[in-house]
């Protein structure tokens, strides 16, 4: 039933290694993230100890339901900061290896360098960015096919958010050197 | 019964060309989205949500849902094919599915799967098509506290119930409703944790956090793994399928067993990933032959997939009769139908009866099609998968920028889609669950509105929580559910001593 043309192969040559050295360990992450989440929870109770925590005439303050809520928040995350502390569990767990980290970063930094980009150029000018970027550089791939699935791509989404659906996006020089 | 007039009436809103038309973008989107790796039913629902802004509410929910139905079909054809589970709960079917594809049978395990997610999504329709409609006549007599205190239930069984760490639930779930406080209070008018800075005045757009959560996180996640995959297209022909059939009758017991047992974890947050599980291993210890399972056995997907999609459907029922999503993209279509100015909750039932009855309809109608869709175009679909990931990567952020944006024409809302992605990301490979945290963002701001409303009413009195059997019976329920863990434990504990004192009758205590 499977003859060969049927068949899909799809290689991954930059795959992360198996074997790639360990970054940080989820335990430490653990902590970090119930330090971050304890610190949150102190500030968002305060702010609503502020707003007022206490029953007025017409029932609880604006700030009385959150600064419970923070309260819980601050307790859940203790519990979890002294249980990483005291236990060694997970200790020796990878959270992420120095390949994946790599990899990661390789999404990451594109996209964030798009938002800003968006912010200045417009969306489309930075998707089109983007799409070409990442498949020239992170993909390897041949730099006509780049240029041209982006530019198709993004003249694609326009015709259907901008023109078709009415939904507007945010734009920069170039559509207003076009017209729109 | 009224409930079928009602129904039929529903399927002559839903027979006119533009939403038949918009019924079959759904699905072709929807199967795209769940053969493609890092996209999934929840972020595609959330991504594509956009799209539906300028339809209208019936037409919009149609094209949702049925995207959902598409990436339910579509998850299945990767993981039968490339051994690549598309979602958390079609793991379970790659344990007999790959076998199969690996022995030439790709074509009969595709069709049993598609088959058995449309045996299992009709279980739930027909179950929503009778049940919705009572609860949602009884809900309408339910007050804020009544209200509270489901909102209590829900919460409080997530945490109970659900198999993560209760201090990581309860964390998850806590800044969901933290989140969902932000902004001007509905009730005074007051603002609150928005330090003065004007962004936050709109407070945190549930949809927005969803797509960073899910989508933007899902393509970090996706980037750690190895993307090779080997496997073969297989086209799917009308001779296998029949033969397909003709066997189903002797796996009813199975199949109805995995549609209970689905339709009882949809409805309860238990959820599509426990149900898929809990279906193929109850096949298996009911099997008279155990060791066959994972070799290749056609049952060993028909169970799964059966109760995966039930429970993925009747996740639907508890969202239509009373506002409480009974999953992730349950929740994400309760986002949307607030943004298309409908209140979710029993009265949707009374006051928009084309809308809630259109929908229902569009269920039978989105999976025969469905089923149909896929049993054609399997080979496309499944040759999507040789597009390089690092075109489609691109895509997906493109679009998720796009979904972000769109929603309150905010470039804000991008960052924050962002943020939402890093969270999301750190979250998940922490074992900080999601779903809570989406359930408390969406219900938040209605469930402290039932709490203060029942405290102004009550005068501030907290026993209005167990003021007349029903609110009483919910709320202590909730908290049964609350503390379950300790409680199982106790009632252990308290067994072993009775029965330590029965089998040791000869020590009498001093």
């Amino acid at each position: 039933m499977a003859t060969p043309e049927t068949e899909i192969v799809v290689e991954d040559p930059t795959a992360p290694a198996d074997d790639s050295p360990s970054v940080v360990s989820i335990r430490s992450v653990d902590i970090v993230v119930s330090l971050a989440l304890l610190a949150l929870a102190a500030l968002l109770g305060f702010d609503n100890w502020r707003t007022g925590i206490a029953w007025a005439s017409d029932g609880p303050e604006a700030g009385y339901f959150p600064f419970y809520l923070a309260v819980i928040l601050a307790a859940a995350s203790l519990y979890g900061l002294i249980g990483s502390l005291v236990s060694r569990v997970g200790a020796a767990a990878t959270f992420v290896t120095r390949d994946q980290l790599r990899r990661v970063m390789q999404v990451f930094i594109p996209t964030l360098l798009f938002c800003l980009f968006t912010q200045w150029l417009g969306l489309y000018v930075a998707s089109f960015l983007l799409i070409a970027g990442f498949m020239r550089l992170v993909g390897r791939i041949a730099l006509w096919k780049s240029l041209l699935t982006a530019f198709l791509f993004a003249i694609a989404m326009f015709a259907t958010f901008d023109l078709a659906f009415d939904v507007i996006m945010p734009k920069g020089p170039l559509e207003a050197a076009l017209g729109y | 019964m009224e409930a079928l007039g009602l129904l039929l009436h529903g399927f002559s809103v839903l027979l006119t060309w533009k939403v038949l038309a918009v019924m079959m973008v759904g699905l072709v989107l929807g199967i795209f989205v769940g053969v493609l790796p890092g996209l999934g039913g929840p972020n595609g629902v959330a991504i594509l949500l956009p799209l539906t802004f300028t339809m209208d509410p019936t037409s919009a929910i149609v094209m949702l849902s049925c995207i959902y139905w598409g990436a339910l079909f579509g998850g299945a054809i990767t993981s039968i094919l490339f051994n690549i589970p598309g979602e958390a709960w079609s793991v379970a079917t790659t344990f007999d599915g790959y076998p199969m594809a690996q022995q030439g049978k790709a074509a009969e395990a595709l069709t049993a799967a598609f088959t058995s997610s449309f045996i299992g999504s009709l279980a739930a329709v027909l179950l929503i098509t009778f049940l919705a409609p009572g609860i949602a006549s009884f809900a309408l007599q339910f007050g804020p506290p009544e209200f509270f205190s489901v909102y209590l239930l829900t919460f409080c069984s997530f945490v109970g119930l659900g198999r993560e760490e209760k201090h990581k639930t309860i964390i998850s779930m806590t800044l969901g409703l933290l989140l969902a406080g932000i902004g001007m209070d509905t009730v005074s008018g007051t603002l609150r944790m928005t330090f003065g800075w004007n962004e936050l005045l709109r407070g945190v757009n549930f949809l927005v956090a969803v797509i960073g959560l899910f989508g933007i996180s899902e393509i970090l996640l996706t980037m750690e793994e190895r993307l090779a995959l080997r496997g073969h297209a297989a086209s799917i022909n009308l001779r296998v399928v029949l033969k397909v059939w003709k066997e189903l009758p002797r796996y009813w017991v199975t199949l109805l067993r995995s549609c209970a047992i689905g339709c009882w974890l949809g409805i309860t947050p238990g959820g599509a990933i426990a149900a898929s599980f809990m279906g193929y291993n109850l096949a298996k210890r009911f099997s008279a032959d155990k060791d066959s399972f994972g070799t290749g056995r056609i049952e060993g997907v028909f169970a799964p997939e059966t109760a995966a999609h039930a429970s993925g459907t009747s996740a639907l029922l508890p969202m239509l009769a009373l506002g409480i999503p009974g999953s992730g993209t349950a929740a994400i279509l309760l986002g949307g139908l607030m943004v298309w100015g409908l209140n979710p909750g029993p009265l949707l039932f009374v006051e928009h009866k084309d809308f809630v009855w259109g929908l229902i309809a569009s269920m039978y109608l989105g999976n025969v099609v469905g089923l149909v869709l896929v049993l054609t175009t399997v080979p496309i679909f499944a040759a999507i998968l040789r597009v390089p990931f690092a075109a489609i990567a691109p895509m997906i952020v493109v679009s998720c920028a796009i979904g972000a944006y769109a929603i309150q024409n905010a470039m804000f809302d991008i960052w924050l889609m962002l943020g939402f992605g890093v969270v999301g990301y750190v979250f998940k490979k922490i074992g900080i669950p999601l779903a809570p945290f989406t359930l408390a963002l969406v219900l938040g701001s209605r469930a402290e509105d039932a709490f203060r409303l029942s405290m102004i009413g009550a005068g501030g009195d907290l026993t209005v929580f167990w003021s007349n059997g029903l609110v009483g019976s919910i709320t202590t329920l909730a908290l049964i559910l609350l503390f379950w863990p300790l409680i199982s434990r106790l009632l252990e504990h308290a067994g072993r001593l009775w029965q330590g004192e029965v089998t040791k009758p000869g020590i009498r205590p001093e």
